[in-house]
């Protein structure tokens, strides 16, 4: 059988291929020819199969079978098959594949070779791709190569440690002896390996981390000497003496240092030292500074020192080459929480940065200018981020657009600054911002009860500007929907007011319901607007005819809407009024407000659905007049409309209060007593942040004819549970459930076993003592899970 | 997809279950807590064929494929402008480009990028020494080469000498010793007595 062709040979012919098909071919073939010779077991040429192998494999084809034949050349005793063996250890086989086991036993014998650089073959590969299997059988022999004084060894032999740390952990005591007298070495890889190894452990053990801070003075040292050193051809890079160890040495104080007070004071000095006299012209200074700046920022340094981080990071910002500033930011972001002032004196530079043409800058300036922004310099921050959104890529609008409104609300110096911004950033960016802007969009707008002429206004003028952008659309046909009246009377204070006829208005509002740009949930919210007008204009024929129209709709959901208001116009007419008349301001609920209010495509609709509910409840019982009077009153309208004010804009929620607030955390509330005409009601919540405290609140009502006082009530639970009570609300039950007693109970269960409860009641009834035990048992599963 | 373990300092002595955001591909029963190291290292040329590829955490010959495949077209459409740093899933890749060849190296969270810069350029200037004046075709037929030197540079992702006169001794020791294992073999060949 001829020789297998060359590596290069192989290599020289495979790039000769003029297409994909054609290399495939020439692979394919060499495949067969490799297979067959391994199959041969000839040991000559297996070095040269494996290595073509490899190539092949680079380029991306499959080559699996070649494997075993990596163990075999790595078992081989010449140096040339070891080389081409353990590589392609490293290539093909991974942790995953039993067969990578079979490695341990020849790198034991490599690792106790004759030949220093068979041992470091054998240390590379353990260090790079060693399982935890192999880790833990091989440890030993590493922890001795540590030892040794060959520092070519040392050296490799502290990185596979690192290695073998990480796979196994617990195996990280047994390199501990080995780690006396590692900093005493003169050799620079040992160094910087050691170095390595030490911050492994130490950021892995607290115990470790404690032993090793001892070291401080001597890192210090160490580094004093690299620094104040003279030139040193063999470790200089741009006039400095090895920054890769110094950035480690620098790296490993900032962990030792770090929460500790003495040992922060210890290298306090030479951080100084580095900090002042590196030189920056070069990317390497430069480095070095970057990681003397994470230090000081992280460890409990002097004030001073913390200022002069900061100034470099500031210098950094004004640096020509853009990879320093991009680090700059990247420090600076992480630094604004905790020195925000220091920060905030390089404002300008880092609003600069937003005209930056590196994206990632450009990101970068974006999160620190919001980080920044506060209610001094609201307003020239404001001016560059809406310049910033009006000309950044369509990528960061959306998060731009976020932002400001965030900024805007948290610190807006006025309604009308206010409402300005968010028409800036509705026209520009309109398509990017976020589905739940426009129901807080209007909620704000709401709010801003002397600002609904402007508003109104300066929202009809953007439309007539352009109607391709959907949330501006929605927010400003529900604008129009609710303040129309203001529009055509031309009430505007802020700004001149517009001369426009109730005709313009609902040309408008009905261009927007025929447009193609308008998507489905616009031509809700202008369907819905139109019909809005009809109780604040004139012309409200033309109205019920659009509305007429589309009662016929294709698109269900207008359709409905269209039904429904026809409904309105002739079955209810007399409701019109009431139902459509101006929102209240709506409380903003807490950080939930916008999914609540929202129920579908980011509409605020349902807030005026809900508006409608509650009064068709009542209509049909104000025929039953009988149902009324129990609840106190003939006239239920009034009564039903001033809640919904002070309700929260909950859909959900509304129905729940008309029901009397019973279940608010979806726990099903429970009658733990019912006798001789008290009634015991337990409803749940749970505690946050503590899910193993449910908080069960009482209702005691009382049905008979007298009043119960002097009421006590008492509870116990079994040894697992811990129980605190609360003070009643009162200790008369009032008669005929004129009124309930609450009292609050708190109950631990944190081994989540099944709440069980003793109860006590004592009360005065009719003159005569009353006292009752009772078992609670029927809790539901929910309360206690 | 690959994902970083969570940027929290776990310390702990007994190993526990650690699952990574997007899915683990680090086996179960093994955590890292330490952020800074260097993930992998590609090499590859401007049409985006692969020139060298070393890898420092285990994966599966397919999702190797994926990222490479996904990171080389990222980078790649980076402007000639922009800075040498990119944010990628979870990781910070540090890029240059010598030439017609990108070097491309994956780090973790808290490493610095800066000095990744540097290590980059030290194995440039190593390959460059040690075919004099480096260019792609020197990689492209002596790939084996260019992974020792770079195994005598890095070992688990780490540098494990700074010196370059070390790094380039070490390599010409081992070439020498491979050449004396080569040639009594065809001497003895040659007299037909193997």
């Amino acid at each position: 059988m001829p020789a297998p062709i060359r590596l290069r040979e192989l290599i020289r012919t495979i790039r000769t291929a003029r297409t994909q098909a054609e290399e495939r071919e020439m692979i394919q073939k060499e495949c067969a020819a490799i297979r067959s010779s391994f199959r041969e077991e000839d040991n000559t040429y297996r070095c040269r199969n494996v290595a073509k192998l490899l190539y092949m494999h680079m380029l991306g084809y499959p080559a699996h079978f070649g494997q075993l034949e990596c163990l075999k050349l790595i078992a081989s005793q010449k140096f040339t098959d070891k080389r081409i063996g353990y590589l392609g250890a490293m290539l093909l086989l991974d942790e995953r594949q039993d067969v990578h086991l079979l490695m341990t036993n020849c790198i034991k014998n490599d690792l106790n070779h004759s030949t220093q650089y068979v041992q470091g073959l054998a240390l590379c590969t353990l260090g790079c791709m060693g399982s935890s299997e192999m880790c833990r059988d091989l440890a030993g022999e590493v922890e001795k190569l540590l030892k040794t004084s060959n520092s070519y060894l040392r050296k490799k032999a502290a990185l596979c440690a690192v290695h073998v740390i990480r796979k196994v952990p617990e195996l990280m005591e047994m390199f501990l002896p080995a780690t006396k007298n590692l900093l005493s070495e003169k050799n620079h890889g040992v160094l910087h390996t050691s170095v390595v190894l030490l911050t492994e452990m130490c950021e892995r053990s607290p115990d470790m981390l404690a032993h090793f801070r001892k070291l401080v003075p001597q890192l210090v040292r160490i580094l004093k000497n690299l620094i104040m050193s003279g030139y040193s051809p063999e470790h200089d890079v741009s006039g400095i003496s090895d920054p890769f160890l110094q950035v480690r040495i620098l790296r490993l104080l900032r962990i030792l240092g770090k929460g500790d007070d003495d040992s922060s004071e210890a290298m306090n000095d030479i951080l100084a030292q580095v900090a002042t006299n590196t030189e920056t012209s070069k990317n390497v200074g430069n480095a070095i500074l970057y990681e003397t700046v994470l230090t000081i920022m992280d460890i409990k340094s002097e004030s001073g020192l913390r200022v002069l981080a900061i100034n470099i990071l500031g210098r950094f910002l004004l640096n020509n080459d853009k990879n320093i500033r991009y680090v700059a930011l990247t420090s600076l972001l992480k630094t604004v929480q905790t020195d925000h002032n220091a920060v905030q004196r390089h404002r300008s530079t880092i609003v600069d940065c937003l005209k930056d043409l590196d994206v990632s800058i450009k990101r970068r300036a974006m999160e620190l200018s919001f980080a920044l922004v506060n209610g001094n310099n609201i307003r020239g921050m404001m001016k560059e981020l809406l310049y910033f959104l009006d000309s950044c890529d369509p990528e960061f609008k959306a998060d731009c657009a976020s932002g400001v409104f965030l900024a805007a609300e948290k610190y807006a110096p006025s309604k009308r600054w206010h409402i300005d911004t968010i028409m800036r950033v509705l026209t520009t960016a309109g398509s990017y911002v976020r589905d739940d802007s426009v129901p807080n969009l209007i909620q704000l707008i709401t709010n801003s009860v002397e600002m609904h002429a402007y508003t109104v206004q300066r929202l009809y003028k953007a439309l007539l500007d352009d109607i391709s952008q959907q949330p501006l659309v929605q927010v400003a046909s529900w604008c129009i929907g609710e303040y129309g009246d203001l529009l055509v009377s031309g009430q505007c204070e802020e700004e001149e007011p517009i001369q426009v006829t109730e005709d313009e208005v609902l040309d408008v509002l009905e261009g927007l319901l025929v447009s193609n740009l308008s998507t489905p949930v616009t031509r809700g919210y202008a369907l819905t607007a139109i019909m809005k007008l009809s109780t604040r204009f004139t012309s409200v024929n033309r109205i019920k005819k659009v509305v007429s129209i589309y009662g016929s709709s294709i698109d269900v959901e207008l359709q409905q809407r269209a039904v429904e208001y026809n409904a309105l116009f002739k079955k209810y007419d007399h409701m019109r009024p009431a139902l459509l008349e101006r929102m209240p301001i709506m409380e903003k609920t807490a950080s939930n407000g916008p999914t609540e209010i929202v129920q579908t495509n980011g509409e605020a609709e349902p807030s005026v659905v809900e508006a409608k509910h509650p009064p068709p409840v009542t209509q049909p019982t104000n025929q039953a007049n009988d149902l009324l009077d129990l609840l106190g009153g003939n006239d239920v309208v009034p009564v039903i409309q001033t809640t919904v004010p002070t309700k929260p804009a909950s859909a959900g929620g509304e129905l729940l209060d008309l029901l009397g607030d019973l279940s608010l955390s979806g726990i099903p509330p429970m009658t733990a007593y019912n006798k001789n005409g008290l009634k015991i009601d337990f409803t749940f919540e749970r505690a946050n942040p503590n899910p193993n405290i449910a908080v069960i609140t009482i209702h005691a009502s009382n049905s008979t004819e007298a009043d119960m006082t002097d009421f006590v009530f008492q509870a116990a639970v079994p040894k697992t549970f811990q129980l605190q009570l609360l003070s009643p609300s009162s200790n008369v039950v009032p008669t005929l459930n004129q009124g309930t007693v609450t009292q609050v109970i708190r109950v631990l269960n944190p081994q989540k076993q099944q709440l069980r409860m003793r109860i006590k009641l004592t009360y005065t009834h009719k003159g005569s003592a009353v006292q009752d035990l009772a078992e609670v048992n029927n809790f539901p599963p929910q309360s206690w899970q | 997809m690959f994902a970083l373990v969570a940027n929290q300092k776990v310390v702990i002595d007994w190993p526990c279950f650690w699952v990574v955001l997007g899915g683990s591909f680090l086996p179960r029963g093994v955590y890292t807590v330490l952020l800074f190291k260097m993930q992998f290292m590609l090499l590859f040329s401007r049409q985006g064929k692969l020139r060298l590829q070393k890898w420092y955490v285990p994966l599966s010959d397919k999702e190797k494929k994926k990222i490479t495949r996904e990171l080389v077209q990222t980078v790649l459409a980076r402007k000639p402008k922009m800075c040498s740093f990119l944010e990628w899933r979870d990781l910070k890749i540090v890029y240059k480009r010598y030439a017609s060849l990108y070097f491309c190296c994956a780090i973790e969270d808290q490493d610095n990028e800066l000095i990744t810069l540097e290590i980059i350029h030290r194995y440039v200037e190593l390959l460059d020494k040690y075919f004099g004046s480096v260019c792609e075709l020197d990689i492209i037929f002596n790939f084996e080469k260019a992974y020792f030197i770079l195994d005598e540079f890095l070992l688990g992702g780490e540098a494990q000498e700074t010196s370059k006169k070390n790094v380039l001794k070490a390599i010409e020791q081992a070439d020498l010793l491979q050449e004396e294992a080569e040639t009594p073999r065809s001497v003895l060949e040659e007299i037909g007595l193997t």
